[in-house]
């Protein structure tokens, strides 16, 4: 450090600005500088504001009707019970425990049958060099744009029609029709090398063999992240599910919370209950998964 | 295609059955090509395509699918809409500038916001990773959840917010405190997923930039406008489309938090038509508005992209003429 003379323009002479702005391994600005205590009260206010509002509908949920509505917020219920969770699942007219089901077999369902079909029309469109396949592409990617309400109606007249509405195929199958999953997978096969199948052909492979043995296996990563966002995107969906499903017994999660909102507008303890039951499968699948979900966003956003 | 014309052109023998065997590659390509996206090309035309043409198709009629007759009416919904005489008429203008106004206020909020947070996020320290998954955590949890909850917390009685507020504010029930409460909820909800794309945005601008502007003497903000800026512009584009689409589309929070009131004060354009469409059985007016509302989303989108690329034309103009004079 010393042995510099000092008209030498060194890293050591350079500014506290001129420090803060070298980037680090990751490529943002200030390496090593300590962080002051307002970086960190900054932080921790931010994290109150996005847990504590869940932490109080935790907490609301094992609550007596009464204390759900006292005037004192009661982080921790005063008379903790379980008696929202019981009344919300046995009533008859909000099965909730029925409504659970229904969302996870739909959802699964609707996952599987997205991702299945965009693999597949995503490897095609990537890598098979087929006659239409630029149109057929290009018409694809072009409905990304089309507002989903567009085809709201004509969508219900069809399931009217066919006879789907009010069972859970209308929540399973339409919504698979979605371009996102193709153009997500394209978006994957596109950046695999060439050679891959070339060598694969030329050991005798049929199309189908080097997709499915060289290929397939290679995707996981990108299948893995599809089949959580649309999980989730399934899970959480609430306006087609309001109008295509009616009977209590039929409907999924979030259609359901908006029937017991307007069933017991002002009992927050069943209401709390209620989102608890929808919101935490899917922040546990969230705590496990949480790299994936976040990368897979940002990485939608970042190819778009 | 490029084969048929060589077949022609070259009638040597060996070249034939090579053109024959590419001919023949080429076909099998396409057959299979067509095949792997047959299954999802079934799903895409009965349930895209279809409808969306369908959808112009019923705009044109009297359309009750409760009752037998259908009749044709060319542009009646459309201009009936138009010029007032509809009945729905004013509710779905309502609906319309109720919409562009929520967007209005919650854009800004979700472009500016979320930036500052990745920003943050982008610097190195203990827990970062921990930071970004709480932040974004909302944004996994559906409308209903988060309205269901929010409605709790605004309650102008019992909610949190007026107990540490202390005040006696009708969060839901009156505006302009409704539009308050939908826009705060709403970038509440989905602040985290900005977040991540910016941050991901943020971590591939090369460091030597930044090296760069510090061996200039740039400061924070000359380094923010030149360096971090345009190093994000491409996310940028998408993330302003993304967010403007997605707030042209709100629906869930009105439904639920206020249903629409009070009166029709945040009511949205999904809303209106899905109630015109399928509770009020006028599919026909519902499908005019929603071609009309897709109508404003074009051209609200394509004026946002051209605004964007002429704007970083300009300013790579003005970049270059500042290099030029230095």
């Amino acid at each position: 450090m010393t042995t510099l003379t000092p008209d030498h323009k060194t890293p050591q002479q350079m500014t506290p600005e001129q420090i803060r702005a070298i980037p680090d391994q990751d490529g943002g600005p200030g390496e090593g500088r300590r962080r002051p205590w307002v970086f960190y009260t900054l932080l921790g206010f931010l994290t109150l504001v996005f847990i504590a509002p869940l932490v109080y509908m935790a907490s609301t949920s094992f609550k007596t009707p009464e204390d759900a509505i006292s005037t004192v917020p009661q982080w921790f219920p005063a008379h903790p019970t379980l008696q929202a969770y019981e009344r919300v699942l046995n009533d008859p007219s909000t099965p909730v425990g029925r409504w659970f089901l229904n969302s996870m077999v739909a959802a699964t369902a609707n996952a599987l049958l997205a991702v299945t079909t965009a693999t597949l029309a995503g490897y095609s469109l990537a890598r098979i060099p087929f006659k239409g396949r630029k149109v057929l592409l290009v018409l694809i990617l072009s409905t990304l744009f089309l507002p989903p309400v567009v085809l709201l109606i004509p969508n219900y007249l069809t399931l009217n029609y066919i006879g789907w509405l009010d069972t859970l195929l209308a929540v399973i199958v339409p919504g698979a029709a979605g371009a996102f999953g193709v153009f997500f997978m394209r978006q994957f096969f596109v950046g695999l090398p060439k050679e891959l199948e070339e060598s694969a052909f030329l050991d005798g492979a049929s199309r189908w063999q080097a997709f499915y043995r060289i290929l397939l296996p290679l995707a996981r990563p990108a299948i893995a992240t599809l089949l959580l966002l649309t999980f989730l995107t399934n899970w959480n969906d609430f306006l087609w599910p309001i109008y295509t499903l009616f009977s209590p017994e039929q409907q999924t999660l979030p259609a359901g919370l908006s029937t017991l909102q307007s069933a017991n507008s002002v009992r927050y303890d069943l209401l709390m209950a209620g989102a608890m039951i929808s919101a935490v499968p899917v922040l546990i699948i969230y705590a496990f998964t949480q790299r994936f979900i976040v990368e897979g966003i940002a990485s939608a956003g970042m190819k778009e | 295609m490029a084969n048929t014309t060589t077949s022609v052109e070259a009638p040597a023998a060996p070249a034939e059955t090579e053109t024959w065997d590419q001919e023949r590659a080429a076909r099998k390509d396409t057959r299979e090509g067509w095949l792997f996206c047959a299954p999802y090309l079934v799903l895409f035309v009965v349930f895209v395509i279809f409808p969306a043409v369908w959808g112009l198709w019923i705009s044109l009629h009297r359309y009750d699918f409760t009752l037998p007759n259908k009749p044709f009416i060319g542009l009646k919904n459309y201009t009936s809409l138009i010029d007032g005489s509809s009945p729905w008429s004013d509710v779905f203008w309502e609906s319309l500038r109720n919409t562009l106004l929520f967007s209005v206020l919650s854009v800004p909020l979700l472009l500016v916001l979320p930036l500052a947070i990745a920003m943050v996020l982008n610097q190195k320290f203990a827990g970062r990773n921990l930071f970004r998954a709480i932040y974004f955590a909302p944004y996994v949890l559906g409308v209903a959840v988060i309205a269901v909850l929010w409605r709790y917390l605004l309650d102008t009685n019992v909610g949190l917010v007026n107990y540490y507020l202390g005040k006696n504010i009708p969060w839901l029930t009156d505006v302009p405190w409704a539009w308050v409460s939908i826009v705060g909820v709403t970038v509440w909800w989905t602040l985290g997923f900005n977040c991540a794309i910016y941050l991901a945005a943020l971590q591939g601008v090369p460091r030597s930039l930044y090296e760069a502007a510090a061996m200039d003497g740039a400061n924070r903000w000359q380094e923010f406008r030149n360096v971090t800026l345009p190093g994000i512009r491409s996310v940028l584009v998408f993330i302003v489309s993304t967010t403007i689409i997605s707030s042209m589309n709100m629906f869930g929070q009105s439904f639920l938090m206020t249903n629409g009131g009070p009166g029709n004060e945040t009511r949205t354009a999904i809303m209106q038509i899905s109630d015109t469409g399928l509770r009020q059985f006028d599919s026909g007016m519902g499908s005019a508005m929603s071609m009309i509302f897709m109508f404003f989303l074009v051209l609200i989108s394509g004026s946002v992209f051209w605004l964007t690329s002429r704007d970083s034309d300009a300013k790579s103009q003005k970049k270059s003429k500042a290099k030029a004079t230095a």
